[in-house]
Formats: structure tokens, C-alpha cells, sequence
């Protein structure tokens, strides 16, 4: 067996293959003179690794547990082109201000993967490597996915300017709302609080990841009350306006059995969870894309696995795996409300989400360039205790093309839910107005309100009720890379 | 009612200053502008009248004014909105719409439930104005 420390790739075939145990960097995981290919599947992973453990190792045991390793030498390798198929760890670095910590990038031939397939992309890449030993801690950081491979995607199944276009909305982000309480309203009781809101002002109501099919109010019911009230509120309106009716179930069957269902209502979006898996939210955008109908996905159980830096997965990866998928909508942070959200960060996973090619951008946590290969865009969503009086802050930090989700700050409004969604209609529309003026948002951006507020009465009572609530906490998920002060 | 399609519509209606203002904005941008409008404002509606083409080389938002200015003379009436048309790949589509002018008197819409089986209902909107021959509606 190698001794400790041993890096060194064993080039001669016969002592490379004698039967037993060897450094995974011996055996040719570790090849930090390789140059990654324009084609290959490029991963970044910070790992912490065991007392003892060299970095190369520990990356190179990574390479090899994601691709085609596994604990003791095989000879059947010999009979593949196990060179091509070997994953290549070619650079480890000390992560900035984090000892004991590093990052590893490790290149992947395109041929290990089957094309348009989230499922076998991620088997390998977070498929064992996530529980082995010699590691104290794993997280998988950043992806750079070969254009060759992108194209095997079909994207989004709208997209944001097909969005924009058939909602017929333009120039602002677009208003949201969760029904609350989430659960225990019946049909017909849910169906009064997505009229109001709509009619009120908002473009869409949403259900929550949790509202399925339960005892207080079966699926059918919801939907039929929820289209009675998307209509209504459209005739009330002259707008074209929609509710994420959420079809998660048991089995892609029943999936599929609600999703014709709220298509026959004419709903224009239907809603996915998270939680039910890769495969079944890429064969929910191939039906959205299928039948004209726009994908949302709630990322209910992210938190379990993104939110710590140490281990797990960085949510800017879940972006491009579901932009990969085809999801037209996702929640992915607000900054200011009461979930986790670094303001680097979140930028980081909405410029994932929307831009045709992301430029490395170490600060807001993007390690690769990545050119989308003409995908669509995704919708990114805000959601989780944002209010009117944050507007300014809201289109600063998150900028146009996002729906801004307010669920307690809709409802939750002292003069009802219609008088909660026209303050946050005039509060966006009057910033919108604004900006566009030219004014500077971050400074005058109170001022604006408080003007706009002068001609509705909802908005000055949204402001009085909640101008002044912050959620001041230090995020856990940050970028590790502080921007630089440049010399002037 | 107010139909509130567009993008400031929940706002006091723009004076013309406020206008000339976001057509600055536009052009600064590289958009676009052009003006149309309807006598149909049914939200299904996509293919408003154009007044006119897009005016890609204008470099001056008086333009875009003393546009709308006829538009308004020849439709005093009519809803007429100011779009902006981003050509930017990837993009191709607009970046801004907002209604100018609307009828005195909007009577909005209907809407028309044909009950089927199973509770489902197929709705159909339709507009109070629209009953009337095209340019005679309000």
C-alpha cells in the first residue's frame, strides 16, 4: 500500500493494477496538470477533510468516488479507456478565512453522463461521495456545465419573456401572494382570499408547498374555487391573472391527473414541491411545456441541505440543475425578509437564474463561466416576510424580473386583503415610476412611498403597520471572496 | 371599473411630463417606442391597432409626444398605450407598456359561466363596449 502523503500518479500499468489498496490519487484521480476541456462537466466542492488526510487525496478520493472508483484496485478497469473515464481533481486551494477547509475542482469527461438527465447528473456528482469517511465534510459549491451538455436539456417550458408576453405585464416585477393560513381553509374560504388579492391588485396567488389534497379541502375543490376566482377577479380587472395551483401528490399519476385537471379549468400556471424528486419535476416541465402552461417550483427542503456552509449543496447549483429541468418559476430569496439570504449570494443564484451567460463572479459565490446555450430564463421568487415598505429595497437588490411574493403582507393587512394587495401594487408601480425617473432608489426610496401613499389610503396603513419591521440576522450561506478594494 | 392592464395603471394617470419622463428612459435604453391602440381592451386581447411603426431611430422623446398628441386627436376615445421594444437577443419583446389614455366611462366586462358536469365552469369575459361595431364603443 502507498505511504501517507503519497500523491504521485503510478504511470507504470503493472503496479498500478496489482490487486489491493492505494492512495485515490495514486491510482490517477489527482491530476493537477490537467487542462479541463471545453466539454467537460466541471464541479467545485469544498471539502473538509478528516485529521491527517491530505487535500489532493481528499480530492482526489472525491474524483474518484464520483466517477469510477471504488475503495480497492480493480482489474476489470483494464478493460475500459479507464483514463477517460477517470474524474480528474486538477486544483485544490485553501477556502479564504476557513482553515481546515478547501476547495477542489474536478473536470468530468461528458461521456459519463446520459444526456437530459438531472437524475444521472446528480447520481454521480453528490451520489456517494457525500458519506465517505476520510471527509469530515463535503459541499458541493458550483457547477460549470459544458454548452454540449446544456443542449440536451429542453429549459424552461416558458421562460421569462414568453411569461411576460402571455401574461401581458411588462417593466415590473411581477406581485404574489401565498394564501395563509396554509392549511385548514376550506375550498370555498380559500377561494375568497385568492378573489381579493387578485382583484386587489396582485397577478398571482399561490398555494403552499404543504397544500395538497387534505381532509379540510380536497385538490378538485380547490381548484374549482380558485379558477372561479381568477376568473372573476380577470373580469374585475381587465388583467390576465393566475394561482399556482400546487398538483404535488403521492405519484406522478395523480401529478399528472391534477395537472390536466387545473389545465382544463384554464388555469395559466400550474406548482410543483421540491421534495418530489429530479425526474418527476423534468416530466412535469416536459407536460408544462406540452400544454402552454407555466412551471412554478417551491423549493420546499432546500434548507436541509443548502443553508450550511460545510456540507451539502450550494443553492446555486439547485438553480442551474432546475434551469436544466425546465422550471419557469422558483423561489430563491429575498434578502430582506425572514428567510436565509446573503445579498451577494442571492444576487449570485437570481443571475444563475437570468442572465444568457454568467461571468465568474467570486463574490456573489460564482466560480465558472457559464453560457446557457440559449435555455430560457427562470423566474426567480421572492417570498417569506417582505412587505410594502421594503419595495425600493426589494427591486434594488433583486431588480425587475422576479415575482414578489407577499403573503402576510397581502393578507395580514389591517383593511383587508384587497386594500393589502393595492398598497403593494401602487408601492411597486410608484418605485417603478420613479427609478425610471431617475431618482436613486436607496435614498429617496422611503420618500417615494410616503409620496405615493398621499394618494392611497391602503398604502399609508401597509406603511404605518409594517414600515419599520427589518429581519436583522447574519446569514450562515456567504461567499467566501470579499470584493477587492481597487486603488482609485 | 378601471382596467388596470399596463404597467402604472394603479397610479393617477400620467400627466405628460411624467411620460416625456419615461420615454427618456426607454430611449436611453436602446428601446424602441411605439403607440397603439383599441377600442377592445379584453386582457386577451394582444394585437392592439399600431399608430404608426415602431420608431427605432428616433433619438428625441418631443417625438414620441407629438406622436401620441395625434393619436389622441384621432382617438379621443380609445385606450392608447406607450410600448417600448427591447431587440436585444434573447430578449426581442418589450421592456415597458403603459396606458396614456383611456375612455371617460369604462364598463368592463362580463362574465359569462357555461356550467358543465362534474362543478366544472367554462368562462368566457366579455366586454360591455364590445357589443357594438369596432370604433363605436365608447
Amino acid at each position: 500500500m502507498a505511504k501517507a502523503g503519497e500523491t504521485r500518479n503510478l504511470r507504470d500499468a503493472k503496479e498500478r493494477y496489482r490487486a489491493g489498496v492505494m492512495k485515490y490519487a495514486q491510482m490517477g484521480y489527482w491530476q493537477p496538470d490537467y487542462q479541463p476541456r471545453e466539454t467537460d462537466v466541471l464541479a467545485l466542492f469544498r471539502i473538509t477533510p478528516q485529521e491527517g488526510v491530505d487535500p489532493e487525496e481528499a480530492a482526489a478520493a472525491v474524483a474518484g468516488e464520483s466517477s469510477t472508483a471504488t475503495w480497492t484496485v480493480v482489474w476489470t478497469d483494464r478493460l475500459t479507456a479507464c483514463d477517460w473515464y477517470r474524474a480528474k481533481a486538477y486544483k485544490v486551494e485553501p477556502v479564504p478565512g476557513s482553515p481546515g477547509q478547501y476547495f477542489a475542482y474536478i473536470a468530468y469527461d461528458l461521456d459519463l453522463f446520459e444526456p437530459g438527465s438531472i437524475a444521472n447528473l446528480t447520481a454521480s456528482i453528490i451520489g456517494n461521495v457525500f458519506g465517505f469517511k476520510p471527509l469530515k465534510a463535503l459541499r458541493l459549491e458550483d457547477m460549470r456545465l459544458p454548452v454540449a451538455y446544456v443542449k440536451t436539456f429542453l429549459g424552461p417550458a416558458t421562460g421569462i419573456v414568453v411569461e411576460r408576453e402571455r401574461l401581458d405585464k411588462f417593466g415590473r416585477p411581477l406581485l404574489g401572494a401565498t394564501i395563509k393560513p396554509k392549511l385548514g381553509l376550506s375550498g370555498k374560504n380559500y377561494g375568497r382570499v385568492v378573489y381579493e388579492a387578485l382583484k386587489g391588485g396582485l397577478d398571482f396567488t399561490k398555494d403552499d408547498e404543504n397544500i395538497n389534497s387534505q381532509p379540510f379541502m380536497h385538490w378538485r375543490d380547490r381548484f374549482l374555487y380558485c379558477m372561479e376566482a381568477v376568473n372573476r377577479a380577470q373580469a374585475a380587472t381587465g388583467e390576465v391573472k393566475g394561482t399556482y395551483l400546487n398538483v404535488t401528490a403521492g405519484t406522478m399519476e395523480d401529478m399528472y391527473e391534477r395537472a390536466e385537471f387545473a389545465k382544463e379549468l384554464g388555469s395559466v400556471v400550474v406548482m410543483i414541491d421540491l421534495v418530489i424528486g429530479y425526474t418527476a419535476i423534468q416530466s412535469m416541465a416536459k407536460w408544462a411545456r406540452n400544454n402552454d402552461t407555466i412551471l412554478h417550483l417551491h423549493r420546499a427542503g432546500h434548507s436541509t441541505y443548502t443553508r450550511q456552509k460545510t456540507h451539502g449543496i450550494s443553492f446555486r447549483v439547485i438553480s442551474k440543475w432546475m434551469r436544466l429541468a425546465g422550471v419557469d418559476h422558483i423561489h430563491a430569496g429575498t434578502v430582506v425578509g425572514k428567510l436565509e439570504g446573503d445579498p451577494n449570494s442571492v444576487q449570485g443564484f437570481y443571475n444563475v437564474l437570468r442572465e444568457d451567460k454568467n461571468p465568474v463572479d467570486l463574490q456573489r459565490g460564482i466560480f465558472f463561466e457559464q453560457d446557457w446555450g440559449g435555455l430560457r430564463r427562470v423566474m426567480p421568487v421572492a417570498s417569506g416576510g417582505i412587505h410594502a415598505g421594503q419595495m425600493h429595497q426589494l427591486l434594488g437588490y433583486l431588480g425587475e424580473d422576479v415575482v414578489l411574493q407577499f403573503g402576510g403582507g397581502t393578507i395580514g393587512h389591517p383593511m383587508g386583503i384587497q386594500a393589502g394587495a393595492t398598497a403593494n401594487r401602487v408601492a411597486l408601480e410608484a418605485i417603478i415610476l420613479a427609478r425610471n425617473e431617475g431618482r436613486d432608489l436607496w435614498t429617496e426610496g422611503p420618500q417615494i412611498l410616503a409620496e405615493a401613499a398621499r394618494h392611497c389610503t391602503p398604502l399609508k396603513a401597509a406603511l404605518d403597520t409594517w414600515g419599520e419591521v427589518t429581519f436583522d440576522y447574519a446569514s450562515t450561506d456567504t461567499p467566501d471572496y470579499l470584493p477587492t478594494p481597487t486603488a482609485a | 371599473m378601471r382596467v388596470t392592464q399596463g404597467t402604472f395603471s394603479f397610479l393617477p394617470d400620467l400627466t405628460d411630463a411624467q411620460i416625456r419622463s419615461q420615454v427618456e428612459y426607454c430611449l436611453k435604453n436602446g428601446w424602441a417606442v411605439s403607440i397603439e391602440y383599441t377600442d377592445d381592451p379584453h386582457p386577451r386581447n394582444t394585437y392592439w391597432e399600431m399608430f404608426g411603426l415602431p420608431m427605432f431611430d428616433l433619438k428625441d422623446a418631443a417625438g414620441v409626444l407629438a406622436e401620441l398628441q395625434n393619436c389622441r386627436k384621432a382617438f379621443p376615445n380609445h385606450y392608447v398605450k406607450v410600448n417600448a421594444f427591447d431587440s436585444s437577443h434573447g430578449w426581442e419583446s418589450l421592456r415597458l407598456s403603459f396606458i396614456v389614455q383611456r375612455p371617460a366611462n369604462e364598463p368592463g366586462f362580463e362574465l359569462v359561466r357555461q356550467e358543465g358536469e362534474g362543478r366544472k365552469v367554462r368562462y368566457t369575459l366579455r366586454s360591455y363596449a364590445t357589443g357594438k361595431p369596432e370604433g363605436e364603443r365608447y
